[in-house]
């Protein structure tokens, strides 16, 4: 077994382990400032794969993974060389997970903090009821992105499907391509500078070079939802 | 309100109920929001009655033989099942809807009678940590404050469906009640109107449920029961499909039950009366062959020994109480009429939980009013009714001839009425009819 970082990774198979021994020896470092890499083999969809971790660890896993992978991360680094299912990151605290091909629905629901990177397209309700974490998705998001969103940030490279952002409260959401409609109370507003440094520092963060801040647009809420008042019944 | 003179005559389907809600819904504009449970006659418990011992049956000595109460929670799956010394759960709340110091007697009250308290649509608090000897936490829709090392530091998970008071509706917090701290634990500005969500973001149906609940174990090393909620819609379905879904347990709460904030239209016309919740529960587990394997908690309603008496013959392993643990802690206390008419109700009749002007100081965020309460003493007096409820059943049970309250069994009742038989599957007093079987 090795102990620190830079020594040669620990290979976790899931050929030969079963789910809860590979998450079994993923937790087994929780609490600790360990940051060894640990490369997961033949995940082959496997759903609930690296969650509850709570160690910076760098986890890589070599295939596709099922629902929920990397769920409620705390501190960690975990990399899918492959498709993410429902869920990927939900609730992360902390840390960052990146996803080398497309992620299914709500993917970081509800997360807290952290960075949750996709390589390509997220399905719908991408960043659902996010409370604080960032996403940056190089592709498209699929429909209801970031419902309900509270607080934390969307970045997105391609294009939006219907209702982006729609009920959304503090969070922010910026657009690249275009968005093919607005859900209620959310609306364009203008960048100024304290944005464009939110974003650039996304963007540097998830490897994306040669992209400028300006391209963008901003969404957000209007703020009319907040309290329920009988002008508002139509949107309901 | 003084009587009508002889003469006048008050309509049945115009009456003052009704012409009341007509007045206010012609000013306002808006549908009433309310806390407390439904108000309507429901057939309930008090339809049913036990039969007690005679020739046929030898009651236990009422001082001298035993009659046990402790129930274990969480058998199927969990490798730390839940042991409670009596069958009565405090159900969830959430700190937000109750001030802080209600949440602490919660937990006094309960830890001291030997039983668990749960958290709710707000996240744990530390408070209630502490107190709480036995802490269920709430995995509900909004996930505000949901965070694996609570998870982690919890007894037992409760995946939240739907509550009694409104299957099919999400939490509602009034701005009145958002105060500093209620809202950076839910991330979200101080002051408005909280509407959670009805839904949760990341699984929908039973086979998705299966998949988050082995994450939820996954997380907590497989050591914690998994309860899942559901409001009174569909029983039999709601269980089954629960059961399936991986649960340990199954609380399934009636549509008496008690609510924070919930639409009046909502809390009065949908979903399905507790007799009618336990009997369809049970019917479920035992045509899986789960009755007593997975447990079955019943909430909506439950007042006094005799109901829980009631719910464990028909079959629960355990009931969970909501409004009445609030009334033992001084919900509805006549010492505050005066305040109570100032604001327009009665002792008795508040049910402005939504308002957070509570005078007994239990559904508010505001710091004089929830000074009012004092933890301890309100524990204790959570404590006493506890203990109430349980002699109360062990009275009963001794008297049907039982050394476990979970002997009692629904042939030691009979159904006071037409309807209360057939919803209950309790035949019918003096005859040997279930209507609908
Ligand atoms: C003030 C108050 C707050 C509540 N908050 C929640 C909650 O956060 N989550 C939940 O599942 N149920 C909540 N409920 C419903 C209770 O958990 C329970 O289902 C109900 O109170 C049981 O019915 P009873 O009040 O008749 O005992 C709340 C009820 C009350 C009275």
């Amino acid at each position: 077994m090795t102990t620190a970082a830079g020594d040669n990774a620990r290979i976790v198979d899931l050929a030969k382990l079963s789910r809860r021994e590979a998450n079994t020896v993923l937790q087994s470092y929780n609490g600790t400032s360990n940051s060894t890499l640990i490369r997961v083999l033949n995940p082959a969809g496997t759903h609930a794969l690296a969650c509850g971790l709570d160690a910076p660890l760098a986890v890589e896993i070599d295939g596709h993974t099922g629902y929920y992978c990397a769920g409620m991360n705390k501190h960690a680094n975990v990399a899918v060389l492959g498709n993410a299912g429902q869920g990927v990151a939900e609730n992360m605290m902390s840390g960052r997970v990146h996803v080398h091909g497309n992620v299914s629905q709500s993917a970081a629901a509800t997360a807290h903090g952290g960075l949750l990177v996709v390589e390509g397209n997220a399905a719908a309700r991408c960043g659902i009821s996010l409370k604080g974490a960032d996403i940056v998705v190089k592709g498209n998001v699929g429909h209801m992105s970031m419902f309900m969103a509270q607080a934390g940030c969307l970045v997105i490279l391609g294009d939006a499907d219907e209702a982006l952002g729609d009920s959304i409260y503090e969070a922010a959401i910026y657009v690249r391509g275009r968005v093919k409609s607005l859900g209620a109370d959310c609306v364009e507003k203008e960048i100024a500078d304290r944005h464009c440094d939110q974003l650039a520092s996304l963007l540097e963060a998830s490897g994306c070079s040669g992209i400028d801040a300006s391209e963008f647009r901003r969404f957000g809420s209007a703020r009319e939802l907040y309290n329920f008042k009988q002008e508002n019944i139509g949107v309901y | 309100m003084s009587e009508p003179d002889w003469g006048l005559r008050e309509s049945h389907t115009f009456d003052r109920n009704a012409i009341a809600y007509i007045r206010r819904a012609a000013s306002t504009g808006l549908y009433r929001i309310r806390g407390f449970g439904a108000k309507r006659h429901i057939p309930n418990f008090d339809d049913l009655l036990l039969k007690g011992a005679s020739m046929s049956r030898y009651p236990l000595e009422g001082y001298r033989e035993k009659c046990r109460t402790s129930v274990a929670l969480g058998t199927r799956f969990a490798s730390k099942p839940i042991e409670l010394a009596i069958p009565i759960t405090i159900a969830g709340m959430s700190f937000g809807s109750l001030s802080a110091n209600a949440k602490e007697a919660l937990g006094r009250g309960a830890s001291a009678a030997g039983t668990s308290t749960t958290t709710g649509d707000g996240g744990m608090t530390n408070e209630e940590r502490r107190h709480s000897k036995t802490l269920v936490y709430q995995y509900l829709p909004s996930r505000y404050g949901m965070n694996p090392d609570d998870l982690r530091r919890a007894d037992a998970i409760e995946v939240v469906v739907g509550q009694g008071a409104k299957p099919g509706g999400g939490g509602m917090l009034l701005g009145e009640k958002i105060s500093k701290r209620v809202a950076e634990m839910r991330t979200l500005p101080e002051g408005i109107d909280q509407r959670s969500a009805c839904r949760h973001p990341d699984w929908t149906g039973p086979d998705d449920l299966a998949i988050k609940i082995l994450e939820l174990r996954e997380i907590t090393n497989w050591e914690k029961p998994v309860y899942i909620k559901c409001g009174a819609a569909r029983p039999y379905y709601d269980t089954a499909l629960s059961v399936k879904a991986g649960a340990d347990v199954v609380v399934i709460d009636g549509m008496q039950g008690g609510t924070a904030a919930t639409q009046d239209v909502f809390i009065e016309h949908v979903g399905q009366p507790t007799l009618v919740a336990v009997k369809e529960a049970v019917q479920a587990l035992i045509d899986l062959d789960m009755h007593r394997k997975v447990q079955l908690i019943v909430g909506g309603g439950i007042r006094s020994g005799a109901d829980v008496a009631k719910a464990l013959a028909m079959g629960a392993d355990a009931v969970s109480i909501g409004t009445a643990a609030l009334i033992a802690l001084g919900d509805q206390d006549p010492a505050y009429q005066t305040e109570y008419e100032q604001l327009g109700s009665a002792a008795g009749y508040w049910e402005d939980y939504q308002s957070g002007t509570d005078p007994a100081g239990i559904t508010t965020q505001d710091e004089q009013l929830s000074n009012r309460l004092a933890p301890e003493m309100a524990g204790k007096k959570l404590a006493n009714y506890l203990r109430v409820l349980t002699l109360e059943v062990q009275t009963i049970a001794r008297a049907c001839g039982k050394s476990h309250v979970h002997n009692l069994e629904a042939d030691d009742m009979v159904a006071l009425t037409v309807e209360a038989a057939a919803m209950s599957g309790i035949p019918l007093a003096g005859t040997n009819w279930v209507p609908g079987t």
